[in-house]
């Protein structure tokens, strides 16, 4: 234990201690503490295992960038795995565990592999694992790969609304510059959303600190959110924008304690960035051990949590930026080296031995950082901090679409103005300095008069790069385990776009996005392949900024709320009845009354047939078609001509895509000269809908003819069987005298009733339609009529056996993305329509004319039904499939399997004997009809 | 070719693998070629090295506008594998199924191929008919299908949501224990290397600007590296095709959509195989990195640009975790998407177009990488004997005058 | 999210929206006169332009097909219009 806790620095609450575990050894923090501050000033030093070699590693940052402490968190018997210390706040009671090491961080066993490093260079398992396969190898490399553990039993809920804001100016980031701009646009009057990711807003000033207009940086801040809200805007802390999108949006994840995280897709008129910036180490041999970090962080740690790094510290620099990290260390007891690599710079802070011109070239010590080397002096030490300049987060402004250039004054590449639809300002720019950074955002905002003022130069920053010669091992990704060495293979061996950099060698692929180890992948190729950093380009910005749990994209969207299913307005009544419900085409419909599947459906089946099954067939579309120019446009859209329909008549036909294909059937009626109701599959009514549109306002007058989907205004119940008639009598519905494919508009208990005589069953059927709101009473008549007449309620599952029965399709099951109606016995139209309608010049192609496309019909077996899905074997040539069973069940009436089957020239073979395929078992069918009941029809006339 | 294997890789790491050369050669545009091929992806360099190796026609260069494998190769979820409906699918994605268990050995190059198996999993009894006709029709064409049941699947992958309140429970589905995943870059590095080492210039950071075509016949490229002379071009450029074939007038039956594809955090293995959910539309594997590799539906729009949308990623996630409950513990890394040519029937388009000499091998969509050697292997014999291989004569552009659709969604009920 | 702008309805979500083909086809007809090679034009080919765009969508929640002018590669909407000859 290195690092300490100061008596008095930081705002942690001393008066609450909270006790914890780090794998399994007991620890303390205060409350207010994150893990990564409890830990560094209480915990152990080596905090988990690199990916490849298993070093051992310590805590890096202080934030999203955050490369090495990552850890499975267990809090109330809940685990979550790859939890970066950096961000989560410490509640009593926790317990972390290290990724990545077994039995514990501080005695992975895998550890030794780093001895063998030589021969794992980046991408060495390209070059072998060859001879034996891939898949001997394959499970001890995942074994030893992937960070924490999931836990298996820990299902987080779905609980994080999806949240969307229209914005007149967003602020990403509420440090200084974005505070300036939010305060200077809230005060001439703007509602602006100021968005910061900490906790807090101030971004850097809460642990660099700063006067501002001459008084604490504080009220400054404070003034600026009161001017935001004042004017109708919000501050959100705690909010990552995580993605900028097409048109403007933003995409946001906003953390709350005690509720559940939010979701937000914001969409602003003008957006200004300010995200700040982040700081690079510097490369040296060893610079992965643990106890070398930030300098940024360790004074971010000092100043808001009173946890301190170490004692006796070395800061490794070629900027001003760590004087200040350096003064607060020296300031709080810490025996504090700087050594810059600049020969002119800011004179020493008090208490701080001071070595210009001078670099860290090697760190050294067994598990954790002991000395350095410094141009060749060996000085002891127990910490180094880094600074190895900047790299602003510039992330958004890429992802919108942005250029970059590079800025030799700073050392880094900065957004290209005006490249992208958003005002980058601050040290996201590359404005390093209080002063800079304020007087950035304050005329962004569309400040009057002058800048808030505050004192400090802009940071002076000389370029530090890993230095393609230096001895020893260089860590560029220290998650990942790249090393300079690394790059250079794989500049050697020609990955040398950043692309094939990046996927070579896996630099930037680790769970910090490459946030730190970027810039210095990309410079130490430039380097090596003699070229500029603008040359070399940048890997492509993408969203995530930062990991977002996938529940916050997932949202709400879970069990029904991921594909609502559409309920009957009848559910009730039916569930009463003891319905089994199933999704059927989206809607959730009565599988079968009572417990037993198998008997129900086929009790049902013979009970309809027999004396009368009742149905519910709401969700059966209904589009009404209106005007003087239905009839034209129904003939266009549909395959059998609707204009030759007497009203008060039903007809069945198709609708075909236009490449000919069958896309839907169904009948329509003709209720008046110029009015139609098309029926259409329960998942198809959109479709078909949009077909229907598209004609209408492309081909024809749309003034002659509109159309609406009537579907949910209207209860359908059906009653078919030889006893309906007299079931619907009792019911107290006067039935007109209709005949087959006959419709009436009428009216029951004052109420208007279309009675439709359409048959899906092949018996005598009366399809009653009245509106949704008199269902109930329509189904509560019905019932009551219905024991009376021996008769039941049926499900689909019935009604699938009653249609197959008679060879009634079903679009979808029994045909496919290649069945054209002749196919179905259906090419009268084909043959005889001399008119235009939609997807006819498709039914002519060569292979539409083939003689042994598949065909609809019936095959016949003894014994068990054959299972859908099975295929028949083509009778001559190879062993191939020559089409397949697509519904078959056991009839009740006929006391025998039926089923329907899509066969090679299969209308042209009735009679023959074929073998059928299933799951490497034959058997035998013979190929009939399709209908296998009452082929004269005699029964719809019951 | 420099061996790779334990033994050389041992040797190099004693002299610090300073001996280690370029993979493939950075070559230069020369003046004239027996072929050129267009797009440095996984196709066109398989394509490129089937010519040398199978055909002995080595003067051939592969013309890259950016970065080798930087298309669809490197921007999927690199599963591989043969589950098909139609025959003629079934022959193609065999054929490369059979030469992916091959590659490593062929290239020299470890591609990672692990074949862990693949479930087309299942939640309605319509949904399992289908999934036995495809598992028949699997075994017919002597492609591993095997119809699993509800326990076996969960066997296989015990996270899968069986709560009670599963929108989508999972019944079982279509195995294919041949199926699995590669490593995508691997397959585009390997092949570069090893036609490289057969002659095959390979020319990055040149994009073709101009196809000559003289008396109906091709007789040259024009790059932004200058004229080259040729009178055989393949292209395979997924959605850059339409636009190259227009440079001869010719129409393609292609329009191009973002595919996004997402990973997560990497965890401790917890998912041994793929699987792809048709209740959900969204598959997932898990990288040997410990990443779960993430896929689904296309965003909404045609587009050109490589940039993923809010609105599939938000379907894809949620489908994911209505699968996985347990994922929702994880969060998203890496997300990308790539331009996918997507063909009415969703099957790839071989074959000779417009001019002479000038063939294509897109239309890939969604599902281009695990045809990557069989694509590659076919294009390599139109442009070098001018005449179809079986395989490919079923997917000419021809079959969309002919009516021929092979529309594996609708033969199927599943999308590719 | 994209947001698209029906002529009628004005800007919308995306998601709102289908594609429905690239604009300036014009259906051969009759179809005895129709050859298979032009058929399996009008049905399939497709110019798929990298840049400016003319497109038919059509705004599934009021129903109005109408044309789109966009940048397939920028995704910038350049404009939309209502079909020839109808009002908006």
């Amino acid at each position: 234990m290195t690092g300490w806790r100061h008596d008095s620095a930081g705002m942690v609450d001393r008066d609450r201690p909270l006790s914890f575990t780090f794998d399994g050894q007991p620890c303390t923090g205060f409350a207010g503490d994150t893990l990564a501050s409890a830990l560094l000033a209480g915990g152990p030093r080596i905090l988990g295992r690199s990916f490849k070699y298993h070093r051992p590693r310590g805590l890096w940052g202080m934030g999203g960038e955050e490369p090495n402490a990552i850890l499975d968190v267990t809090e109330n018997g809940r685990t979550l795995p790859n939890v970066r210390a950096t961000t989560m706040v410490l509640r009593d009671g926790m317990a972390l565990r290290s990724v990545n090491a077994a039995p514990d961080a501080a005695r992975d066993r895998l550890g030794l592999i780093d001895l063998a490093q030589r021969f794992l260079p980046a991408g060495f398992y390209y070059k072998t694992f060859m001879a034996l396969g891939w898949m001997r190898w394959e499970p001890m490399i995942r074994r030893m790969a992937g960070l924490g553990v999931l836990d298996a039993d820990h299902h987080p809920p779905a609980d994080a609304p999806s949240m969307t804001a229209e914005i007149d100016l967003l602020v990403i980031g509420a440090g200084p510059a974005g505070l300036a701009a939010a305060r200077a646009a809230a005060r001439a009057g703007r509602a602006v959303w100021l968005v910061d990711e900490a906790a807090e807003p101030g971004g850097a000033l809460r642990w660099r600190g700063g006067e501002i207009d001459g008084a604490p940086w504080q009220a400054f801040a404070r003034d600026s959110c009161q001017a935001v809200t004042a004017a109708g805007g919000r501050v959100l802390t705690d909010t990552v924008l995580w993605g900028a999108f097409d048109h403007g949006m933003f995409a946001a994840w906003e953390r709350r304690a005690d509720r559940p995280d939010r979701h937000w897709r914001l969409r602003a008129r003008e957006v200004i960035l300010a995200a700040g910036a982040i700081e690079r180490p510097l490369w040296f041999a060893n610079n992965d051990l643990p106890g070398v970090m930030s300098s940024e962080a360790a004074l971010h740690y000092l100043a808001l949590y009173g946890a301190v790094a170490g004692r006796r510290i070395v800061i490794g620099c070629a900027g001003d930026a760590p004087y200040a990290t350096a003064a607060a260390l020296a300031a709080a007891g810490c025996q504090v080296t700087l050594v810059d690599a600049r020969s002119e710079t800011p004179p020493a802070p008090e208490g701080v031995t001071l070595r210009r011109a001078a670099r860290i070239t090697r760190a050294h010590g067994h598990r954790e950082v002991g000395a350095v080397t410094v141009e060749g002096v060996h000085l002891d030490c127990d910490t180094v901090l880094v600074s190895g300049g900047f790299t602003p987060s510039v992330h958004l402004h890429c992802q919108a679409g942005g250029k970059l250039d590079f800025d030799p004054r700073t050392d880094a590449l900065i957004p290209r103005p005006g490249s992208a639809p958003l005002l980058t300002v601050g040290a996201a720019c590359g404005a390093f300095g209080l002063a800079a950074a304020l007087a950035g955002g304050h005329v962004a905002g569309g400040g009057a008069g002058p800048a808030p003022a505050a004192s400090g130069a802009v940071w002076g920053i000389a370029p530090s790069r890993p230095d393609p010669k230096a001895r020893g091992r260089v860590w560029i990704d220290p998650q990942n385990d790249v090393t300079l060495k690394d790059v250079k293979l794989a500049a050697q061996e020609g990955y040398r776009s950043v692309e094939h950099l990046k996927r070579y060698t896996t630099l930037g692929m680790a769970t910090d996005q490459g946030r730190s180890a970027n810039f210095a992948g990309l410079a130490a190729m430039a380097a090596l392949t003699g070229q500029t950093i603008p040359e070399t380009g940048t890997t492509t910005y993408r969203p995530p900024f930062t990991p977002v749990p996938l529940s916050v994209i997932g949202g709400m969207r879970r069990g029904e709320g991921f594909a609502p299913p559409r309920r009957l307005r009848l559910e009730a009544q039916h569930r009463a009845l003891g319905a089994r419900f199933r999704e059927y085409g989206g809607w959730l419909r009565p599988a079968h009354y009572g417990t037993d599947e198998a008997k129900a459906a086929q009790a049902e089946a013979r009970t309809a047939r027999q004396t009368a099954g009742l149905y519910d067939a709401s969700p059966l579309g209904k589009i009404e078609v209106l005007g003087p120019g239905a009839a034209e446009l129904l003939d266009f859209c549909g395959y059998v001509r609707m204009s030759t329909l007497k009203p008060g008549r039903a007809r069945y036909g198709f609708m075909l895509s236009e490449t000919g294909i069958v896309f839907d059937d169904g009948v329509v009626l003709r209720l008046a000269e110029d009015r139609f109701i098309v029926s259409a599959s329960s998942g198809h009514v959109g479709s078909v809908r949009m077909i229907l549109e598209e004609a209408r306002q492309d081909r024809f007058d749309p003034a002659r003819v509109v159309l609406h989907d009537v579907t949910a205004q209207w209860t359908t119940l059906t009653a078919t069987g030889p006893a309906s008639r007299a079931l619907l009598g009792g019911a107290g519905i006067d039935l007109p005298d209709l005949p087959h494919m006959g419709v009436a508009e009428t009216r029951w208990q004052g109420v208007p009733l279309r009675i439709a005589r359409v048959s899906f069953t092949g018996d005598a059927s009366w399809e009653l339609s009245v509106p949704a709101r008199h269902g109930a009473a329509l189904q509560a008549a019905l019932e009551t009529a219905r024991a009376g007449h021996g008769a039941c309620w049926v499900g689909l599952e019935a009604v699938m056996i009653l249609r197959a029965e008679k060879g009634f399709i079903l679009v979808g099951k029994d045909t496919d993305g290649i069945t054209m109606p002749q196919d179905l016995g259906w090419g009268g139209p084909r043959d005889r329509r001399q008119d235009e309608y939609f997807g006819r010049r498709s039914l002519f192609t060569p292979e539409a004319m083939r003689p042994d496309r598949r065909q609809l019909v019936g095959l016949e077996t003894s014994g068990a039904p054959l299972p859908t899905g099975a295929h028949v074997l083509a009778s001559d040539g190879p062993r191939r499939s020559a089409g397949f069973v697509t519904s078959s069940c056991h009839s009740p009436t006929l006391d025998r399997p039926v089923a329907l089957a899509m066969i090679e020239g299969g209308r042209s073979r009735i009679g023959q004997e074929v073998t059928v395929f299933h799951l490497g078992t034959l058997s035998t069918a013979r190929i009939t009809d399709a209908c296998a009941l009452d082929p004269e029809g005699a029964r719809l006339h019951g | 070719m420099q061996r790779y294997s334990a033994f050389s890789l041992l040797r190099h790491g004693l002299t610090g693998h300073r001996g280690w050369r370029p993979a493939w050669a950075k070559a230069r545009p020369r003046a004239a070629y027996d072929a050129v091929i267009v797009g440095g992806g996984g196709h066109g360099l398989a394509t490129a090295y089937y010519l040398a190796k199978n055909h002995g026609i080595s003067r051939v260069a592969v013309l890259e506008k950016g970065w080798i494998g930087g298309g669809n190769t490197g921007r999927n979820t690199t599963a591989v594998r043969s589950n098909y409906f139609y025959p003629e699918s079934v022959a193609l994605y065999d054929l490369s199924l059979r030469l992916y268990e091959r590659l490593s050995r062929a290239l020299n190059y470890n591609v990672m191929l692990s074949q862990r198996g693949m479930l087309i999993a299942a939640h309605t009894p319509a949904q399992m008919e289908i999934c036995a006709r495809i598992a028949n029709a699997m075994q017919l064409n002597g492609v591993d299908g095997h119809l699993m049941g509800a326990e076996e699947a969960v066997r296989r992958i015990p996270l899968l949501n069986q709560t009670a309140d599963a929108r989508f429970r999972c019944l079982g589905g279509v195995w294919q224990g041949r199926a699995g995943v590669a490593r995508h870059d691997a397959v585009a590095w390997g092949y570069a290397r090893a036609a490289s080492a057969l002659g095959v210039d390979i020319i990055e950071n040149c994009a073709v600007t101009g196809l000559d075509v003289q008396g109906g016949r091709i007789c040259g490229v024009d790059t932004t590296l200058g004229r080259i002379r040729t009178e055989r071009v393949g292209l395979a450029a997924a959605g850059a095709t339409p636009g190259l074939a227009a440079l001869t007038g010719v129409r393609l039956p292609i329009h191009t959509y973002a595919l996004q594809a997402f990973v997560s955090e990497p965890v401790k293995p917890m998912l041994d195989t793929v699987l792809l959910y048709l209740g959900t539309g969204t598959y997932v594997s898990q990288s040997d990195k410990g990443e779960l590799v993430i896929g689904g539906g296309l965003d909404r729009v045609p587009t050109h640009g490589q940039r993923g949308n809010l609105p599939a990623q938000e379907t894809v996630i949620s489908g994911l975790l209505e699968m996985f409950p347990a994922f929702a513990q994880l969060k998203l890394l890496r997300q990308w998407a790539g331009v996918v040519d997507v063909v009415p029937d969703s099957s790839p388009v071989i074959g000779p177009v417009g001019p002479g000499g000038l063939y294509v091998n897109c239309g890939w969509g969604t599902g281009g990488f695990k045809a990557i050697p069989a694509g590659g292997w076919l294009l390599a014999h139109l442009l070098a004997t001018g005449a179809h291989h079986e395989i490919s004569r079923p997917f000419d552009l021809d079959r969309f005058a002919r009516g021929r659709l092979i529309d594996e969604a609708a033969g199927s009920g599943i999308a590719h | 999210m994209q947001r698209f702008s029906c002529p009628f309805c004005g800007l919308r979500d995306e998601t709102e929206f289908h594609f429905a083909a690239e604009a300036g086809k014009h259906r051969p007809e009759p179809a005895p006169e129709v050859s298979d090679a032009d058929w399996a034009d009008y049905l399939f080919g497709n110019d798929a332009p990298r840049g400016p765009a003319r497109e038919v969508w059509v705004h599934l929640t009021c129903g109005e097909f109408f044309v789109m002018t966009r940048d397939t590669v920028t995704r910038e909407v350049l404009g939309s219009a209502a079909l020839p000859g109808r009002s908006q």
